[in-house]
């Protein structure tokens, strides 16, 4: 029989992520650019909040977005022609996430020098782009109304990475059981530090917080 | 399905222990994974022998999975138990004062390398 030799590492598979995901933090920071990664399952209003919120905002910031599609640039071509600011397609060659290294060469393609705030629009999913640090300032995320309050329960790694749940579509809340109130308890039992914000995209309600919130992020990300 | 993303982050890891090592055949990988990981270990070997195959250094190779059973502590009665069996609230005091010990490992516990008969 052959004579095997055990090497222990011991290592978690994430540690090298997190690394570049760190180090991305800080070059941003020296160069005073705003990373904002936003995550939530597929349709749940994600280009249609960023349309809005962009159009608030594009007067105070330079703002480019990146556009995580698995395998089209629908998103990007619509971002562009509702706002008017550069907008990227990143090709995750089937991925399911994006991690640093991916949101590093993204960013590769745009011209930092010009920009305030990027906006990455993450591979709708509440699962696997939970596990990977993209290098982002922040993570934020949309929950819709038709998809339930109890998600938070259910998809916790989500909920407790999130510094922002956006409730998105409060106009079709007549039409399905969600209750607001126990939405953000099962957010709060997640993470207490996390804000909820209800909007609804389509007619702009609530939007403006959002906004706002995102504006104050950059401008103390600038100046701190 | 984000265990494609894994496989390729223990290949990259793998080669770096290999170069470290100075080893240029790996036999197996162990893993060790834990059970609210959100990992599916059949999903990660899938994805495992594809993209292994692929590299002269682990063709063959062969990914093994030690399961972590998940253990909860409870702050306010300050015992452990399953996680998995009881969820968020202690079954001792009903208490949701409660955090995971282990059980969310991806981690690369040890290779196998072939050793040469002298
Ligand atoms: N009723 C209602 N529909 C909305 C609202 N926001 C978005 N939608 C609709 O929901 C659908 C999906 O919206 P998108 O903005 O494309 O969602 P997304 O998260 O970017 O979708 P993917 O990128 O495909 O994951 C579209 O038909 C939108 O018009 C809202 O506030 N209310
Ligand atoms: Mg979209
Ligand atoms: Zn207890």
């Amino acid at each position: 029989m052959e004579e095997v030799k055990v090497i222990e590492i011991k290592k978690s598979v994430f540690a090298e992520n997190e690394k570049d995901a760190d180090d991305l933090r800080t070059e941003l920071k020296k160069r005073g650019v705003y990373l904002l990664n936003l995550m939530s399952s597929p349709g749940s209003g994600k280009t249609t909040t960023l349309i809005r919120t962009i159009n608030l905002l594009k007067d105070k910031l330079r703002i480019a977005v990146m556009e995580a599609d698995i395998d089209s640039n629908v998103d990007a071509v619509k971002i562009r022609e509702a706002t008017g600011i550069p907008s990227i397609q990143l090709h995750t060659g089937g991925m399911c996430h994006l991690d640093a290294e991916m949101t590093r060469q993204g960013l590769s393609n745009l011209d930092l020098e010009d920009v305030d705030l990027v906006i990455l629009e993450n591979v709708g999913n509440l699962v696997c782009p939970a596990e990977f640090d993209t290098g982002s300032c922040r993570n934020a995320m949309i929950l819709s109304v038709p998809e339930g309050d109890d998600k938070p329960l259910k998809y916790p790694l989500m909920f407790s990475v999130c510094d922002v749940v956006v409730v998105n579509k409060t106009d079709v809340m007549p039409y399905f059981d969600f209750d607001l109130d126990k939405c953000r308890e099962y957010v709060r039992m997640r993470n207490p530090k996390a804000r909820v914000i209800p909007i609804c995209a389509k007619t702009g309600e609530g939007v403006e917080v959002f906004a706002d919130w995102l504006f104050r992020e950059v401008r103390n990300w600038k100046n701190q | 399905m984000h265990e494609l993303g894994i496989v390729f982050y223990i290949i990259r890891d793998v080669k770096q222990a290999a170069a470290d090592n100075h080893v240029d055949h790996v036999s197996a990988v162990v893993m060790n994974i834990g059970e609210v990981s959100t990992v599916v270990p059949e999903y990660l070997t899938d994805c495992w022998r594809w993209a292994a195959d692929k590299e002269d250094l682990l063709r063959g190779c062969e990914l093994k999975v030690c399961t972590i059973p998940a253990v909860s502590f409870c702050d306010d009665c300050r015992k452990e138990y399953e996680t998995v069996r009881f969820g968020r609230n202690c079954p001792f005091c009903q208490g949701e004062n409660t955090y995971l010990l282990r059980g969310n490992e991806v981690e690369i516990k040890e290779i196998e390398v072939p050793e040469c008969p002298l």
